[in-house]
């Protein structure tokens, strides 16, 4: 590997020369010093050109120096770390960086995809709109893969990230966005106060322009100044400063989320960091000083490496002493782009010419001045190696320059005062927007943001504005004492584009928007800024037009005849800057995606092999394979056969449990179910259809009094949450003064079905001698408070999903584990097995109870079979609604099942139902299969599902249709309960 | 958001689940002749003002409350934050 040398370099500057480090480009290994960043290292080191751009894969150098950098944009690291669209100018210098190029194929210098440059004609505005229209089957087979292939800037790595991420909260009463001048001023006003601080800066230095100028702060530099003003607030307790934090976002009530690059300037994240942390601060008050972005003047190629703003050339030249060239030019239109000119003179570096569009230019920098000239076109291969000038006089002149620093002025940075949908305002006087009165409530802006350009300026409101959000807040910050600056108005005459082109100048460099687009767009009539933005994605890429929207605003107001405040401005919106994924994801990613709730039980399942299944956050057994078992189906269907044949023991904690307990509680169960509850007698349970108000069924479950005043109701594990939810509503908001408490218990109790017919004999182990759950003693549907296991308080239900004699046991939770264990145990003698959710699900199709594939929103009492336990004597939620007409014409839907005729056929869930010989279409739909399983208990494939009339259309043949897999079977309509429909062994 | 729990102070807007209107507290008498109508019109028909908006809010990771917010739609400012259970009493509603 060749090692450059820092040919670029200049004198000065916040550099570290004493420590060399050392990074890669493209292969290629390069030196930079600590305190530099990917693009000023490259800078020093003779590299311009540092990526191709999006559409026309154009040769591509550094815009800027900040955040706002549309060109520049790079991939980091390699392997898992690697990391696409990375700004060369916020990314800082770590010994061992390597960095790659993008969008180039297949090197940098020579990209074959630059072929589309040649093409430009077709890929204007609209281009994607208007030719890929025709013939629809190229859009699949042709167009979209070759623009996938060609589209996008960076990869991906397809690995998973090894780093870790992390939330925080904070909370102040005032949050400084920016550390420059303003911000400082504002954080030493506040923090002397006493006031709770929060100021934080993209950057990892604070000072903002101080950095990048040589003015005075009073008698000190301005960087000096800002060090010795950052090491008061940070001797302040009251003050938390925080680097490398980028307010991304303004928030509804002093909301603002933070980006804090914890370990990105590293080259690996230390142990048991994160790499970034998103902060959401909550914040009393807050005041924006996010300074100014430089704004480019359009011109024929004026997108090649080498040409920059005019104030990041000023940057690189003081901050990072750095220049592109050995020679440079200006291009401008105000007094500020003749500072850079003067900052470089004395920096050495050979200035060519000063252009100012300006008749009346004044002479500021001790070089060749221009005045009333453009730069109208520029040459070089892969770099700028001449400007062409027209000069006042109309004549034209060549000028050799390696870089070229243009200024059109500068934009107040207003984007946090639009994201609560405030619209900024025209200022004339700079020829910018500022920040409208109606921005984002709670937040104030001062220095450059608000159009105060000048140092003093920026101090001045700073500090004001600091202490007027606190006098809102009754706190009294004294006045500061504050040193004198610069404080030169920026003399700005509006110049947006050199007129006489091809019209191949840019103004959105990131999305490779030209004033050609914006003039197309204009003649196709996409007037409004929105739709201009859209259609020639001016300002869509991930800079968000910062150095790029005025611009295309300028040119648009020009076509139409309007001023730049008429056309208005599209909106800004969070993020301020490009937060990766995983920082919005934080810890929550993989196994902590979500908490994990396990079952009592969960520690026996595991023991004996159970597959799980994700029911909301809880892990539920599945099934349980047994040696020798291959195919789920094999597990499934045994343990279908032992409850059948025996017995078994599954675990329904999951269901919801809700303690009701009050003098109403049954009038208000009354109110919740369709059906009745008053006349439920202490000791039994009931079915109980809960409706929403539409009177759609919204769930079900069984509510078991154990008391006059006590029911246990449970609910679906699905809707546990849910229902709580409207059980709380329905007593606060419509029953206000009804006599009921509730409390979910779903957690409190460990509750296992033991089903089968030799459950009873199983459970006689269990119960304490003196429970007598003979069927006399303790019939179908009864329930009981009891002890089991010698004085174990206990609660036994006889309730049935699986249709066999059944029971269900709860006893506190912290019981859970032992007593499926000892209910195992005491059915070894039976051969109890443990069985899953596939099983209990198996069992009740075989025995038609719905579940939550009937329960699916759509469907009402009278579908499920339940129209007559809808009580018309009683006022329930969605009773009423129940009984509309069109909810009940006599062809409803109705629940019933379904049987393949040739039982070696299967039925499946979702398949719609057709007479047969009809068309296929939903005019002639009859209804659709909702559950399906195999039911060992018949060695048939069988169905739940809706039919139209249902319960008049036993044995009749349907088709089964599923034309996403094209399989149609012919089904035999038959009763939903397939097994034992008369209840005998419930009740047995 | 934040939401200014009148028992609780003020609490993040994520430790609530929204409902809407705080016009489902009205839910209409059963035994009404035109009940039908009236349980049609309480199911179906919202206003949806650009502006002032009462609306009903869970403290779900809270204490349970269910609360009437009175929140402006375009600016998020929120004026007022009720009981809903104090507000259906006002209403009259009972048992």
């Amino acid at each position: 590997m060749i090692r450059a040398a820092q040919d670029n370099r200049l004198a000065g500057g916040a550099i570290d020369r004493s420590r060399t480090i050392r990074f890669t480009f493209d292969g290629k290994s390069y030196a930079g010093h600590p305190g530099d960043t990917l693009s000023s290292a490259l800078l020093a080191n003779g590299v311009r050109l540092m990526g191709r751009s999006f559409k026309y894969h154009r040769p591509r150098g550094v815009l800027s120096a900040g955040s706002e950098e549309p060109n520049a944009l790079v991939e980091l690291r390699s392997g898992a770390r690697q990391e696409p669209n990375t700004r060369a100018t916020t990314a800082e210098l770590f010994d061992g960086l390597v960095a790659k190029s993008q969008n180039r194929l297949p090197s940098l210098k020579f990209d074959a995809m630059a072929i589309n440059d040649r093409f430009s004609n077709f890929l204007t505005a609209g281009f994607y709109y208007k030719t890929f229209m025709w013939p629809a089957a190229f859009w699949e087979k042709l167009y979209e893969p070759i623009i996938r292939k060609a589209a996008g800037l960076g990869s991906l790595s397809l690995q998973d990230d090894p780093d870790g991420y992390d939330k925080g909260f904070l909370h102040c009463d005032l949050l400084i966005i920016g550390g420059g001048p303003a911000g400082l001023a504002a954080a030493l006003r506040a923090g002397r106060a006493g006031a709770s601080v929060i100021l934080a800066d993209e950057d990892y230095i604070f000072g903002g322009r101080l950095n990048a100028e040589t003015f005075a702060v009073g008698m000190q530099t301005g960087q000096a100044w800002a060090a010795a003003t950052m090491a008061e607030l940070q001797s302040l307790p009251n003050v938390r400063c925080m680097t490398r934090t980028t307010i991304v976002g303004a928030f509804d009530h002093g909301i603002y989320s933070a980006v804090e690059r914890v370990s990105d300037h590293l080259a690996v994240t230390p142990a048991g960091k994160p790499r970034q942390i998103l902060w959401r601060i909550y914040s009393k008050r807050a005041l924006l000083c996010a300074g100014a972005i430089e704004r480019p003047i359009a011109f024929e190629n004026n997108d090649r490496p080498g040409i920059m703003l005019a104030g990041s050339m000023r940057a690189y030249a003081n901050r990072w002493a750095v220049t592109a060239a050995k020679r440079v030019a200006i291009f401008t239109n105000n007094d500020d782009g003749h500072r850079t000119a003067a900052d470089l003179l004395a920096k050495g570096v050979k200035v060519m010419a000063v252009i100012d569009t300006r008749a009346d230019a004044p002479r500021i920098a001790d070089c060749e001045l221009l005045p009333d000239a453009q730069v109208t076109d520029t040459t070089g291969r892969l770099g700028l190696s001449y400007i062409h000038v027209r000069l006042g006089d109309g004549s034209e002149r060549n000028i050799e320059c390696g870089a070229l620093g243009v200024s059109g002025g500068w934009n107040p940075n207003v984007h946090m005062t639009c994201h609560q949908r405030g619209r900024p305002v025209w200022n004339a006087e700079i020829a910018a927007f500022v920040p409208g009165e109606s921005g984002t409530p709670g937040l104030t802006v001062a220095g450059a943001a608000n159009g105060d350009f000048s140092t003093a300026a920026a101090l001045r409101t700073g500090s004001d504005q600091a202490a007027a959000a606190l006098r809102d807040l009754d706190i009294d910050a004294p006045a500061l004492d504050l040193p004198q600056a610069e404080d030169a108005p920026i003399n700005l005459q509006p110049f947006w584009y050199v007129q006489g082109g091809k019209g191949r100048a840019w103004l959105d460099q990131q999305n490779d928007v030209t004033v050609k687009d914006v003039t197309l767009a204009h003649q196709e009539n996409f007037r409004s800024v929105e739709h201009l933005k859209r259609y020639t994605t001016l300002g869509m890429a991930t800079d968000q037009g910062k150095t790029s929207n005025m611009g295309g605003l300028a040119i648009m107001a020009e076509l139409a005849g309007k001023s730049i405040p008429e056309v208005g401005t599209t909106m800004f919106r969070p993020p301020y800057t490009p937060v990766p994924i995983g920082t919005f994801g934080g810890r929550a990613r993989g196994k902590n995606f979500h908490p994990t709730r396990e079952t009592p039980s969960h520690r026996f399942s595991v023991e004996h092999n159970a597959s799980f299944v994700e029911v909301g956050n809880w892990l539920r057994a599945q099934w349980f394979t047994q040696p020798g078992e291959v195919h789920w189906r094999e597990s499934v269907d045994r343990e279908v056969r032992a409850v059948r044949g025996s017995v078994g023991v599954c675990d329904v904690t999951t269901l919801g449990k809700i303690d009701v307990q009050g003098t109403d509680a049954a009038g208000f169960l009354n109110k919740v179910y369709a059906n009745g509850f008053a006349k439920l007698a202490v000791g039994k349970t009931r079915y109980g259809l809960m409706l929403r108000e539409d009177g759609m069924a919204m769930d079900d479950g069984t509510a078991a009094r154990l008391s006059e005043d006590h029911f246990v109701m449970t609910t679906t594990t699905a809707n546990a949450v849910g229902v709580y939810r409207h059980l709380e509503f329905v007593r606060q908001c419509l029953f206000p003064d009804m006599d009921v408490q509730l409390i979910s218990t779903t957690e409190a109790w460990a509750q296992y079905a033991v089903a089968g017919p030799n459950s009873r004999k199983l459970l006689q182990k269990i119960v304490d001698p003196d429970v007598d759950i003979t069927n006399e003693g303790f019939e179908f549907m009864a329930c009981r408070e009891i002890t089991v296991c010698g004085g174990l308080r206990a609660r036994l239900f006889r309730i049935s999903f699986s249709g066999e004699l059944a029971y269900e046991i709860a006893v506190p939770t912290r019981y859970g584990d032992a007593m499926f264990r000892r209910i195992m145990e005491a059915g070894r003698e039976f051969d109890v097995v443990p069985y899953g959710t596939e099983a209990l699900g198996v069992m009740r199709i075989e025995k038609g109870h719905a579940a939550g594939s009937e329960l699916n929103g759509t469907s009402t009492a009278l579908n499920l079979g339940m129209g007559r336990m809808v009580s018309r004597t009683k006022d329930s939620i969605g009773s009423t609604l129940s009984q509309r007409e069109g909810l009940n014409k006599p062809d409803a839907l109705m629940l019933v099942g379904f049987k393949p005729v040739d039982s070696t056929h299967k039925v499946t869930a979702g398949g719609h139902l057709m007479t047969k010989g009809t068309p296929v279409d939903a005019k002639h739909d009859q209804g659709y299969v909702t559950s399906a399983a195999f039911s060992p208990s018949l060695n048939s494939s069988i169905g739940l599902g809706f039919l139209r009339d249902g319960g008049n259309r036993f044995g009749e043949i349907l088709t089964l249709t599923t034309p996403l897999t094209g399989a149609d079977v012919d089904v035999e309509v038959v009763s939903a309960h397939f097994v034992d429909p008369k209840g005998d062994r419930l009740r047995a | 958001m934040i939401i200014n729990h009148p028992l609780l102070g003020p609490r993040d807007a994520q430790e609530f689940t929204y409902l809407g209107d705080a016009s489902l507290i009205d839910r209409p008498d059963w035994e009404a002749a035109d009940a039908q109508e009236q349980f049609y019109e309480y199911a179906y028909l919202r206003d949806n003002p650009a502006g002032e908006h009462r609306e009903l809010w869970f403290h779900e990771i809270g204490d349970r409350s269910w609360l009437v917010v009175t929140r402006n739609t375009l600016t998020h400012e929120i004026t007022s934050v009720e009981m809903a259970r104090d507000v259906a009493r006002s209403k009259g509603r009972s048992k």
